[in-house]
């Protein structure tokens, strides 16, 4: 095919209202167009209920953390020798570190909080179907660097815990056929846990994956810029636009849900604080107490187990009787909320109209999370390995069997427009 | 052609054979990155073979050292504890040692080169954490059945005294067993055998 050269003048900047300094800058930097797109022009569903408040949290949180993280590789000695003793430098002589750390420590412990219930959101609401299949994938790439993202700066403070945490995840890759030997041997690089190990992780976790996350996160919101947020009624609001070409059931991000959203991040910072100064390790769930003892190859914890947020998974991994079964069933349990969009059959997305078989089946998903969650803290005998037996197999049955049960569930009708009381 | 047109089928070919010899270069430059995750040759110097004087262990007594960051267990067994290993058989998943690892001549139901001495990888087989030493019978954390071996608290995989798993355990395979000789009678040393010294250069 022969077509001809372009001969299209080029595009002429657009003209901005403003006069001198200001005009000459928007001229060359589309600030204010940014701005529009992003938050003023943005419209959100006006319906929005306390569950839309852990989007932005989670965007607060992830500010806080790449703060106080940077303060901290200011004073950290990543090495074998040194690690452990640098953490305790900064919690006992550098002025201020010990607030540094607990928040650095306790916003990833909120982090995974403020995420699991953003997450819960969507399961309540099918904020996951279609159209916004994509934006939830970029969500559960966030989550999944996020997890990354823990683990590395779990094992960089290298108290027992980080060491034989680390022992146990990275032997997970052990259980992969052929090539798991060589390619435990390749993370870790020496025969152990060693000092290289912990200078990639340090590595990974202050430069590549904050990197990864940043750009995950940009994604994910470019994803949601184009599909629109979700509401609690489950509508799309682009559907219905008023004569400015405006939803008119949705009101500017800016400044409705940006207004809202700092009240949401007041209280969330009122009980960021009340941990940090009163409970900082939450009696072990926050911090565990091996980890106060340095790195000892030599000796493992009496009772090894992740921080709470991996618990669920870890319940799942020690339920199974078989290694590389366990392996990979820990494996799916996270891969399986990536095919949710494919497995929901629901013709409509909020659980408001939904049956009571959804509703029934989210119920017993999140119990099971949470129990799993439980066990996974406690040891692996008797009793809790049977009812993390009991749970593993209800938490797979949500996903299993959502084909099915979503296509039978009895739905209501949805209605044409949200559903909005104006405060009296 | 006129001057003002464009061949596109020749664009085309002219780009994806661009961007194609651009991605082999750019999988080539991948390689030193690659490898410099690989231990490296200090670690691999630091992985020699380690010696152990086993004329110093008491009957019954096991010891440990350390061999390529890994904890190795020389446990000195008393004739009955050896004889005792025929009654674990029909409670372990691997007894004759099919799917497990260890050199050639510790695939058997003692796994070891001499009945006395048993030397094992203590890293468990599941999630590489250490089983603790329980020797004794009928102890009262893991019952009266108890034969005596070893016991992991992490996730309570069971081994007997040749570090074979008991069923039940979620490792399925048995205690590693590494490469090891005899350089006299007293003299074990770690890491070297008939076949050389594994994974050194």
């Amino acid at each position: 095919m022969v077509i001809p050269a372009s001969t299209a003048p080029s595009p002429q900047p657009p003209a901005t209202p403003h006069k001198g300094l200001k005009g000459w800058f928007y001229k060359r930097f589309p600030v204010e167009e940014f701005l529009s797109d992003q938050l003023t022009g943005y419209y959100a569903p006006k319906n929005f209920n306390i569950w839309y408040y852990f989007g932005s949290l989670a965007l607060v949180v992830l500010g806080l953390q790449l703060f106080t993280g940077i303060f901290l590789t200011m004073f950290y000695k990543v090495g074998e020798a040194t690690s452990f003793d640098s953490v305790e430098f900064i919690m006992r002589e550098v002025q201020g570190g010990w607030l540094i750390r607990y928040l650095h420590s306790t916003g990833a412990s909120f982090f995974f909080i403020v995420v699991y219930l953003h997450m819960f959101r969507s399961l309540l609401y099918g904020s996951y179907k279609a159209p916004r299949e994509l934006l939830w994938l970029f969500g559960m790439a966030v989550y999944l660097a996020l997890m990354a993202e823990a683990f590395f700066g779990y094992v960089l403070p290298w108290g027992n815990m980080s060491f034989w945490g680390a022992q146990v995840i990275v032997n997970l890759f052990s259980t992969i056929p052929v090539i798991g030997g060589g390619l435990v041997e390749w993370i870790r690089g020496d025969y152990g846990i060693a000092d290289a190990t912990l200078n990639r992780f340090f590595a990974l976790h202050v430069v590549a994956v904050p990197l990864a996350l940043l750009l995950l996160v940009v994604f994910h919101l470019v994803a949601l810029r184009r599909t629109g947020s979700s509401n609690p009624d489950g509508i799309e609001i682009k559907e219905r636009v008023g004569p400015t070409g405006k939803p008119i059931d949705g009101i500017p991000f800016h400044p409705y849900y940006t207004i809202k959203d700092i009240v949401g991040v007041g209280v969330m910072f009122t009980l960021l604080a009340i941990v940090v100064f009163f409970v900082p390790t939450l009696g072990g769930l926050f911090l565990e107490q091996p980890n106060f003892e340095p790195a000892n190859p030599m000796s493992t914890p009496e009772h090894i187990a992740p921080v709470w947020y991996f618990t669920p998974y870890y319940a799942i991994l020690r339920a199974v009787p078989d290694q590389k079964l366990g392996a990979l069933l820990m494996f799916l349990a996270v891969a399986a909320f990536l095919f949710l969009p494919w497995l929901d059959r629901s013709p409509v997305k909020s659980m408001r109209y939904r049956g009571w078989i959804s509703r029934t089946a989210l119920a017993v998903f999140t119990v099971s999370f949470l129990v799993l969650m439980y066990l996974g803290l406690l040891p692996a005998e008797g009793l809790y390995v049977i009812l993390a037996r009991i749970f593993t197999v209800l938490y797979f049955a949500y996903f299993v069997l959502m084909p099915f049960y979503t296509r039978i569930d009895r739905v209501k009708p949805v209605p044409e427009r949200v559903t909005y009381h104006a405060h009296g | 052609m006129a001057d003002d047109e464009v061949d596109t089928s020749r664009r085309k070919f002219l780009t994806t054979a661009t961007a194609a010899t651009g991605a082999i270069g750019a999988a080539f430059t991948l390689v030193p990155f690659i490898t410099s995750w690989k231990p490296s040759e200090r670690a691999r110097a630091l992985g020699a073979p380690a010696e152990l004087d086993v004329s110093k262990l008491e009957p019954g007594q096991m010891t440990t050292l350390t061999w390529r960051k890994q904890q190795i267990y020389v446990v000195r067994r008393t004739p009955e504890m050896v004889a005792s290993l025929a009654k674990d058989e029909g409670q372990l998943k691997d007894p004759k040692s099919a799917q497990s690892d260890q050199p050639q001549y510790a695939a058997n139901e003692i796994r070891a080169r001499k009945p006395e001495y048993l030397v094992l990888i203590g890293n468990c087989t599941h999630l590489g954490c250490l089983p603790k030493p329980r020797f004794e019978p009928a102890q009262p954390e893991l019952g009266a059945n108890w034969p005596g071996g070893f016991f992991c608290p992490c996730h309570g995989s069971r081994f007997d005294l040749a570090g074979r798993v008991f069923e039940g355990s979620p490792a399925s395979v048995n205690l590693r067993v590494p490469p090891y000789a005899f350089a006299n009678d007293h003299t074990l040393i770690i890491g070297v055998d008939e076949a050389g010294q594994k994974g050194v250069a």
